[in-house]
């Protein structure tokens, strides 16, 4: 269950401000990719351009050869789901209810699911780790288990292609790393919205750069995100230095020193 | 599927149901209790009024009617079926009625302050009832003036704030908020003017009075067009409750869960602004009912529109059942507006409710 993502020329403006532009992508079925890039580059905007839910000002994205924003909305979620940052989420509602939410582009909307809704959301939830969850109301869950609950709502989506906008936020290290791993293992293409640039590096087949409204070419990490990439993107100094454990090549962020600061 | 069951089978077997999430499972029980709470205070609000009646008098008019026995004092008969009952029947509509409409608002516009009346219709409403009252306009009419000229009103205030909320970016929940706050506001201004230039001081009065929303003089004519209105849009509202799910999580999820939004939105106004005008119509302007009664539901049921939805109605009336037989005892013989009561009841409900949980807000979602 994977897809073929291609979009190209994809662009982006809200009233005269061009956010994206010339976007071009090709990912290939399977593959986990990475996006990049400063706070309010457009991570988000593109990934809901690239989610159908947002109509791009220029371009086409084409899943499987079929362009996305020309399905109905029915069929385009059980093509490919969002995991958005969704901060306010209505109150009183039990987890595995919110997490059987994903299953509503395969019911009727006056459905009310049945048993084996319940095992797909109890597999769902095992998957990122709140077996327990189950009942428990929305309100009470702290910021990771959270997102790990949106997750688990985009895992039941049963979607070929699989859209997470910054899911590793609010995860303390242990989470993040198994979030990521299981993101990977998933036999889904995954575009995935990161801050993180190690967690990039080191979990993402190929990493997109986003850098002033464009893009960078697709590429893998440590083509993509060079020490020189890095600092003209983000400015900051990095420098490649191997795992003394792992082998990998990691990019080590210089911190500021208080006295250079003007 | 293949990747959530291999995950699956890596983790340890879920365990049962938490203990937080118990009340869920009284679902069927509380569902039970309610519908049998309003059976009885059908029959039972019947004997509260101007004049009290001992629950036998009552039982023994409505089965001596229900089996169309003779009628043993016409006298009784008269408060019982002809006055009582269809007051309470209307009582129930309405309150099942705004309470349907409260949930659907707080879905629609995704915030919990959210009551039926938010879009500007009972302030439109005013303003064709105070027409009504104070120009005269229908006067041909009849009785049926005061209800269709605030019918009026309150469907062309819901037009215009549907078209103003879409000329400025669409039905967001944000943007209807503001419209809908705002037009009501310029509406009770118009209506106010009205009031202010009627060479009659008991039009005052009479405005005040339905405003503040009254039951009085219900019939058994004035029942069908509200149990209709009730009925199908309930039913609509039931048949999308999976959608309503998805709404209430944001415009982006619900679009992302394969959710019509745009549609699914304009849908849920139309049906809300019908419903409210209707209502409005039919009783005034009642406080309250849709705010609270929602959140009440919420608690015991949950929030999933499939059981919120029945639930908040079931408890709208007989909430409104009781509000009225209060309005009816506590001055007597006076009759007080529904309002007085439903807000004295409602607020410190309210209050409560708001206290004990983190209740978010909608933005622009």
């Amino acid at each position: 269950m994977t897809a073929h993502l291609h979009a190209e020329g994809l662009a982006c403006s809200v009233g005269q401000r061009v956010i994206l532009r010339d976007i071009e992508l090709d990912i290939a079925e399977g593959e986990t990719v990475g996006i990049v890039g400063p706070n309010g580059c457009g991570k988000s905007t593109l990934l809901r351009i690239l989610a159908g839910i947002r109509p791009p000002s220029a371009g086409r994205v084409l899943v499987d050869g079929v362009r996305l924003h020309r399905l109905g909305a029915r069929q385009r979620a059980r093509t490919v789901a969002l995991v958005g940052q969704e901060q306010d989420l209505p109150s009183d509602l039990l987890v595995g209810e919110l997490v059987a939410l994903g299953l509503t582009p395969y019911r009727p909307p006056w459905s009310g699911g049945g048993p084996h809704e319940r095992a797909a959301v109890v597999a769902a939830l095992a998957a990122v780790d709140l077996d327990d969850f189950l009942d428990r109301p929305v309100d009470q869950l702290s910021g990771g288990e959270r997102r790990r609950v949106l997750l688990a709502r985009g895992l039941i989506q049963e979607t070929p292609l699989l859209l997470l906008d910054e899911p590793t936020n609010h995860l303390d290290v242990r989470h993040q790393l198994h979030l990521m791993r299981l993101v990977r293992r998933l036999d889904r293409t995954v575009v995935v919205a990161l801050h993180d640039l190690t967690l990039a590096t080191t979990t993402c087949d190929r990493v997109l750069v986003l850098h002033e409204g464009g893009a960078l070419p697709l590429a893998p990490p440590r083509e993509a995100l060079t020490p020189d990439v890095v600092n003209a993107v983000f400015g900051v100094d990095a420098t490649p230095i191997r795992h003394p454990v792992t082998g990998d090549t990691h990019l080590l962020i210089t911190p500021l020193r208080t006295e250079d600061t003007p | 599927m293949s990747s959530v069951k291999l995950a699956l089978a890596r983790s340890s077997p879920p365990r049962p149901t938490t203990v937080t999430g118990r009340h869920r499972l009284r679902t069927p029980l509380a569902f039970f209790l309610v519908t049998l709470a309003l059976l009885a205070s059908l029959v039972l609000s019947t004997a509260f009024g101007a004049e009290s009646l001992s629950p036998s008098t009552v039982l023994g008019v409505l089965v001596g009617r229900v089996t169309d026995g003779p009628v043993t004092d016409l006298a009784y008969d008269t408060i019982v079926w002809q006055l009582r009952v269809p007051r309470a029947l209307l009582a129930a509509l309405v309150g099942a009625g705004l309470a349907l409409a409260g949930a659907g608002m707080q879905t629609l516009v995704r915030n919990p302050l959210a009551d039926p009346y938010l879009l500007g219709v009972s302030s439109g409403a005013s303003v064709g009832a105070t027409a009504v009252i104070t120009l005269g306009l229908f006067a041909g009419a009849g009785e049926l003036a005061l209800s269709g000229g605030a019918l009026i009103g309150a469907l062309g205030a819901a037009v215009l704030v549907f078209v103003v909320a879409t000329g400025q970016g669409g039905l967001t929940p944000l943007r209807l908020v503001l419209t809908g706050t705002v037009l009501g506001s310029a509406f009770s201004a118009i209506a106010s003017y009205l009031v202010f230039r009627s060479p009659d001081p008991a039009a005052a009065q009479s405005v005040l009075f339905w405003l503040l929303g009254s039951l009085a003089g219900a019939d058994w004519h004035q029942l069908a067009i509200p149990a209709v209105t009730v009925g199908v849009v309930g039913a609509a509202l039931l048949a999308g409750s999976g959608w309503l799910d998805a709404l209430a999580t944001g415009s982006d999820t619900a679009a992302s869960l394969g959710v019509p939004v745009r549609a699914a939105r304009t849908t849920l106004f139309v049906l809300l602004a019908i419903l409210v005008g209707v209502l409005v119509a039919a009783s005034g302007g009642i406080g309250f009912v849709g705010l609270v009664v929602p959140h009440a539901a919420r608690l015991m049921v949950g929030a999933r529109h499939r059981v919120l939805l029945p639930a908040s109605a079931m408890c709208g009336a007989l909430f409104l059942l009781w509000v009225d037989v209060v309005t009816r005892i506590l001055v007597r013989p006076t009759e007080i507006p529904l309002s007085v009561v439903s807000g004295l009841v409602g607020a410190p409900a309210f209050l409560v409710l708001l206290g004990r949980r983190r209740y978010r807000f909608g933005g622009n979602g």
